[in-house]
């Protein structure tokens, strides 16, 4: 390790806040130094409780985080929040618009946010999310709130490394829940129904008990269904204490540790896609990548061929 | 994957006006060029907008303003970045601000000031340059 790097990691463990926000740069960029600190680092993680928050666009995950923020603050647990937006996929730009409504926040030392891009599909954002989760929890956070868009699998995936997962609905979007029937029991821990002071709320929570009923159980616990107004504050104390009730559950009936080696099972796949991703795809290996596109674009290859072909490749210069 | 490191921007509004048109503007512009944008909306205070840089790790601060605030603003963020560490940021500003003002603010480190009519190509171009060269 480099005498940068492990100044940056000293200050870091030191509670340096600069130094935590260069070090959760390096892992955005895919920096080796990143690497670096993340191997240092992982020993001193899995101290934080993790909750991911997903739902669709519009649903006020943001201001839900921030409430929820704002609750975990008043119990004294210091807050990271990692916010993920999407990059366009013409221009690898994005527009990072979460700490709008999480001004208030930004006021607070013990309060650490930061918004990520999904940056196009190459760049295998659930490991890289992952880890600086792990970082923000490595630097002594107490929380971890994750919020994703959930509108593809990505983003379903980064909710995934987290011990307890909300989903967040609100009224009036029924095409919604059509559309997560399937995966729900998958995804959620907690089913949050926001904006209930709408008209339809409760239309909204007969479909959802409606829904639970019927659907295969994976475990033991009961998913919960809160209501909240999160512009309002209201529902926040219960959704907390049906996020503390997760944790109970999962320490007690086992399931937590069987959970943390399924998220250690699923870490380490998309780490080994990430890889192959930056080793292959990116830097010298767009060329390449650039010309077996178009010899299966033209149908002269199959992409599996291809993909053989760049590995195959790759190791030899290796 | 560090040759296609991302240029990360602040776009921030200080004081208390509340036309965010320019700003959103030029967001839309840096993103269409490739670049992240953190956008924080209007009426931040100069340590909220030091602590977004902050926490964000951004290469660049863009400032907007209208409200003729920007001698009493703009020293006040510079002295907030600068409390933090962040002094190595690339500063610029754009909105109303009357030209004998420009001075002043280079010498407080805003390496551009934009005013109203200026292309957004302009702006990316400055931005991408900055950045690319050394302090």
């Amino acid at each position: 390790m480099t005498t940068a790097t492990s100044e940056y990691l000293e200050r870091l463990l030191a509670g340096d806040r600069r130094a935590l926000s260069r070090v959760l740069r390096w892992i955005q960029e895919g920096e080796p130094e990143g690497r670096e600190a993340l191997r240092a680092l992982y020993p001193r993680t899995g101290r934080a409780r993790i909750v991911g928050i997903t739902g669709a666009a519009g649903s006020g995950k943001s201001t839900l985080t921030t409430a929820l923020a704002r609750a975990e603050r008043r119990r004294g647990h210091s807050v990271g929040i990692v916010a993920v937006d999407p990059s366009s996929a013409f221009t690898g730009g994005a527009i990072l618009g979460d700490r709008i409504r999480m001004q208030e926040l930004t006021d607070d030392p013990e309060v650490f946010m930061r918004s990520l891009a999904t940056r196009g599909t190459l760049g295998g954002l659930s490991a890289e999310a992952t880890d600086i989760v792990a970082v923000l929890d490595a630097f002594g956070k107490d929380v971890v709130l994750v919020e994703t868009v959930g509108a593809g699998q990505d983003e379903i995936e980064i909710a995934r490394t987290a011990q307890t997962t909300l989903l967040v609905l609100t009224p009036n979007t029924g095409d919604d829940i059509q559309a997560m029937k399937a995966g729900i029991m998958e995804i959620a821990d907690i089913l949050v129904v926001n904006k209930a002071d709408l008209p339809n709320a409760e239309i909204l929570v007969s479909q959802l008990k409606a829904l639970l009923s019927y659907a295969e159980h994976h475990s033991d616990w009961q998913i919960p269904i809160v209501r909240t107004v999160a512009t309002r504050d209201e529902g926040i104390e219960e959704l907390v204490k049906q996020i503390d009730a997760h944790e109970q559950y999962l320490r007690a009936s086992g399931e937590g540790e069987q959970r943390a080696r399924d998220r250690a099972r699923h870490q380490i796949a998309e780490a080994v896609r990430a890889e192959l991703t930056r080793r292959f795809l990116q830097g010298d290996g767009r060329a390449r990548l650039d010309q077996l596109v178009e010899q299966v674009a033209a149908r002269a290859l199959d992409p599996r061929s291809a993909a053989r072909a760049i590995i195959a490749e790759g190791q030899r210069e290796g | 994957m560090s040759t296609e490191r991302k240029i990360r921007v602040l776009i921030a509004k200080p004081g208390l006006d509340g036309h965010d048109r320019g700003a959103k503007v030029v967001a839309r512009a840096l993103r269409d060029a490739g670049m992240e944008v953190i956008y924080t909306g209007i009426r931040q205070t100069p340590q909220m907008i030091a602590e977004a840089a902050l926490q964000e790790d951004v290469d660049v601060v863009g400032l907007s303003i209208l409200s003729g605030a920007h001698m009493e603003l703009f020293p006040r963020v510079v002295e907030e970045l600068k409390k933090r560490g962040m002094d190595d940021v690339l500063l610029f500003a754009g909105g109303i601000i009357p030209e004998e003002d420009v001075p002043a603010l280079k010498q407080m480190g805003f390496k551009a000031i934009f005013g109203p009519g200026t292309s957004t190509h302009e702006i990316v171009e400055f931005v991408r340059n900055a950045v690319g060269a050394p302090a």
